[in-house]
């Protein structure tokens, strides 16, 4: 077994217990202040109308939802205490905290709950598809909202984390320009820490809520979010002691092993269960030899997906199976396989008839890993014979190709949030093929069987019909490859050892600090 | 001279009407779009968000239309509206400016003072030992790339010996004022501004030493050597002041790019200031932003260009201004 692989291992496993276990056995300690890394900055803060990777991370400490997720992914209580679920399963009862105060002291009540949903039906594209099910919602009192479903929908109890629909302020918000309300600068949450600064390009700065309903909590004083552009100067600003925390992504992954075995480091791939980020290729099922599924298999049988997880990733991930990472619900790896076999991807593609046509690839500008990525997948395509052209562009650029469906084969990488029905079904539908979008279901791929498949799994009843309808979705996807999976991305986060319980959620670091405390 | 600075203001307003109708025309064809782009931040994208996003920036809009409402905004000084930072422009653009000045003017210095007095030494000691080593010193600083040189200087003055921050602008929650803030802001100031400041340098040592043996040969020299004028009188008094007339051509067209030129520094460092603005802009498709950039800079390019035909004047009275 080669060192990176070890590494892998150890990051996955032992380190992430050594990183979270002696933490619960110690008795928190309040006061102290976190720097962490955030990267790039974030366009704005007002996480009901900007929901970046980078605002989620900083607003997740201001905004909360009424629910957040273990790393089993089961509903945790947070602005609700608890729930019911009718017999039919078609209505939601959820009661709220009493006490909860937003940060300019205004009560928190269902009348911010129902304000919060036709808000973020307009701003938010994940929650308005989300909210697609729900008939009605009502506040019969302060402190009780109720959910009438059109119909069941299995993964309703999985939508209410903060990132996907965080309460907004009715009083501040309504009957305001949204896009220009003065709030949105300066956001008020009902959140463990309180905006308090943000010098543009140096720091977000954000200090504890005294009147958190959670009594002791949060433990830490305050956080500086601090915003440091290029990759090599976070490493050193963790090497020098400027920062305590670097997030999951901050640093280039070949960086990761070295910043791991620096004194009183402590390393985990916990916290992305919720969003189980799955990397693939897309593939253009419209036209030239993509569109045959021998080429396309071909494709998955070329790639040595050991030597990217092991040599680019750093043994960080796991070699995908499918369309379902293995962290999120009815996970089967029960499907047709496709281990490295460069000779059958040579025979495939000679009996689907390819001459050598020009396949142009489109790697992901997400950095320097991804860059040898693409190298590497370019590499192994021109070993079976196939005649690979790389299109180099900047983000902006390569999106909107992806969305004028105007690539052979293109890098990506998605999060799943749970369950097959908010973040899998959407790459596969035929009703997701719309050009100018990205996203979507982009290559192009049209099955009525798996239309059906994933129309019938969201609203399934009990959990195991919903079990079997996406194995069977699965195996078929899989056997017709509409896209290349790759991996199930590990973004570690390093963190000083003196920082304890940072990540206790499926959530991760998105979640907020307000367990986190300081073993000073 | 007023009648000189007036018609080269109207002038400038011609050049900054052409450069804001190029650039809006020119950002709108790189391929990209902004909504497009936040819409994949958002991790989401469907027809109606893309639609609402496009309303919400104006891109729904004809472009000519979208052109007379910029234009109509500039003219009343208004830069526009960032939808992406929700916040506006010209706002954004004066939180950022103090630090880009700070940096860009002292990497400007920086360059200028020691460019001209290596260049200087270089042409009094012309073929020695010296002008050798200074050309080398020089020129090792142009070839290095900038990157290169900055993540250098982190690791030998922030990480192996410790004296110098190696991000930022300020010590982050140190909450210092008065001279104890000046001291920290200068020791963040210190490593970006020499590395800026070193690699412009070997230019106006190159041109100071070129230009000065050049005048050094000319009959009025020679006139001032046989009137029994000491070596440094000559130097100073006649040969520098004749050979700087390139280097400030050369300096006022460096000055006007510094405010848009520091954008490799700014990031490697994690100095708050427009390069950094800028850039992200141009990843994120921030149109108005990136305009309103563009327009400060050539405000600026123009301004400094005034300045330098009204220093020309000074350095050599000979020059007349001419209507």
């Amino acid at each position: 077994m080669s060192k990176r692989v070890l590494l892998g291992l150890l990051l996955a496993c032992g380190l992430t217990a050594s990183a979270l276990t002696p933490a619960l056995a110690q008795e928190p300690k309040a006061g102290g202040v976190i720097n962490a890394v955030i990267q790039p900055e974030p366009p704005g803060l007002m996480l009901a109308m900007i929901q970046n990777g980078p605002t989620q991370m900083v607003s997740g400490n201001i905004f909360e939802g009424l629910l957040r997720y273990n790393p089993k992914l089961e509903p945790l209580p947070e602005l609700a205490e608890s729930w019911s679920v009718s017999e039919d399963a078609k209505t939601y009862t959820f009661k709220l905290r009493k006490g909860v105060t937003w940060h300019d002291g205004k009560p928190f009540t269902s009348a911010d709950v129902l304000f919060s949903i036709e808000m973020l039906k307009q701003t938010h594209a994940r929650a308005r598809t989300n909210l697609a099910q729900v008939d009605k919602v009502e506040a019969p009192d302060d402190t009780t909202v109720v959910f009438t479903l059109k119909q069941p929908f299995g993964p309703f109890l999985g939508i209410f984390e903060v990132g996907s629909m965080p309460m907004v302020p009715k009083h501040l918000y309504e009957g305001t320009d949204w896009k220009t309300n003065p709030y949105n600068n300066a956001p008020v949450g009902t959140g463990p820490f309180m905006f308090k600064e943000w010098q543009k390009g140096s720091f977000i700065r954000l200090v504890k809520n005294p009147n958190y309903y959670e009594k002791g909590k949060p433990y830490i004083d305050e956080i500086y979010w601090q915003i440091i552009p290029d990759a090599a100067a976070r490493s050193v600003a963790y090497e020098t002691g400027k920062v305590d925390v670097l997030p999951g992504g901050s640093v280039e992954n070949f960086d990761v092993p070295r910043l791991s075995k620096l004194k009183d480091t402590c390393v985990t791939g916990a916290g992305w269960e919720f969003f189980s980020p799955l990397a693939w290729l897309w593939l253009n099922n419209r036209q030239g030899p993509l569109a045959d599924k021998r080429v396309r298999q071909a494709v998955m049988y070329a790639i040595d997906r050991d030597f990217a997880k092991d040599v680019i990733w750093n043994g960080l991930g796991k070699v995908a199976t499918g369309p379902s990472s293995s962290a999120i619900k009815y996970y089967t790896d029960d499907v047709p396989k496709y281990p490295y076999d460069p000779a059958k991807a040579k025979a495939l593609l000679k009996e689907a008839g390819y001459k050598g046509e020009k396949i142009r690839i489109l790697p992901l500008a997400y950095g320097e890993t991804w860059q040898r990525w693409g190298e590497a997948v370019k590499q192994n395509l021109m070993d079976v014979g196939m005649n690979i052209e790389t299109i180099s562009t900047d983000v902006a650029g390569g999106n909107q190709k992806i969305g004028d469906w105007d690539y052979d084969i293109a890098f990506t990488y998605l999060y799943q949030y749970g369950d097959p029905a908010l973040g899998v079904g959407r790459n596969y539908i035929s009703s997701n093929i719309a050009k100018g979008q990205v996203f979507n279901n982009v290559e192009g791929y049209s099955n009525p069987e798996i239309d059906k498949l994933f129309a019938d799994g969201a609203v399934a009843t009990p959990d195991s019909k919903r079990k079997e309808i996406y194995e069977k979705a699965q195996k078929i996807l899989v056997e017709d490859v509409p896209v290349a999976w790759m991996l199930e991305l590990q973004f570690p986060t390093i963190m000083s050892c003196k920082v304890k319980n940072l990540i206790t959620t499926g959530i991760g670091v998105n979640d907020g600090f307000k367990d986190a405390w300081l073993d000073k | 001279m007023l009648s000189f600075v007036a018609q080269r203001v109207v002038k400038g307003v011609i050049v900054l009407l052409a450069i804001v109708v190029l650039n809006f025309f020119l950002i709108r064809l790189a391929p990209g779009d902004p909504a497009i782009v936040m819409a994949g931040e958002a991790g989401a994208s469907d027809q109606v968000f893309v639609r609402q996003l496009r309303e919400k920036f104006g891109l729904d809009k004809p472009l000519p239309e979208q052109l007379f409402i910029y234009v109509k905004g500039i003219a009343t000084l208004d830069l526009g509206f960032s939808f992406r930072q929700q916040a506006p422009v010209a706002k954004l653009i004066a939180e950022r400016l103090p630090a880009t000045l700070l940096l860009t003017l002292t990497a400007f210095a920086i360059s200028l003072v020691l460019g001209v007095l290596f260049g200087t030494f270089a042409a009094r000691f012309a073929g020695t030992m010296l002008d050798t080593g200074i050309t080398i010193f020089a020129l090792i600083f142009y070839a290095m790339p900038i990157f290169w040189v900055a993540l250098m200087g982190i690791l030998l003055f922030s990480v192996t010996v410790d004296w110098l921050p190696s991000f930022g602008y300020e010590t982050v929650g140190a909450n210092l004022t008065g001279p104890a803030h000046v001291v920290d802001v200068a020791r963040h100031l210190v490593m970006p501004a020499m590395t800026l400041g070193l690699f412009f340098m070997a230019t106006y040592t190159r041109m100071t030493r070129a230009s000065m043996l050049e005048v050094k040969r000319l009959d009025f020299v020679k006139t001032a050597r046989a009137k029994g004028l000491s070596d440094s009188v000559i130097q100073r008094r006649h040969v520098l002041r004749n050979a700087l007339l390139p280097v400030v051509t050369l300096a006022g067209v460096h000055a006007g790019t510094l405010i848009g030129g520091a954008v490799i520094t700014e990031t490697v460092f994690a100095w708050p200031g427009i390069g950094r603005l800028m850039y992200d802009a141009l990843l994120q498709r921030d149109y108005n932003l990136l305009l309103g950039v563009f327009v400060t800079c050539s405000v600026m390019v123009l301004i400094f260009n005034l300045i330098t035909d009204l220093i020309y004047r000074l350095v050599d009275p000979r020059i007349e201004f001419a209507a």
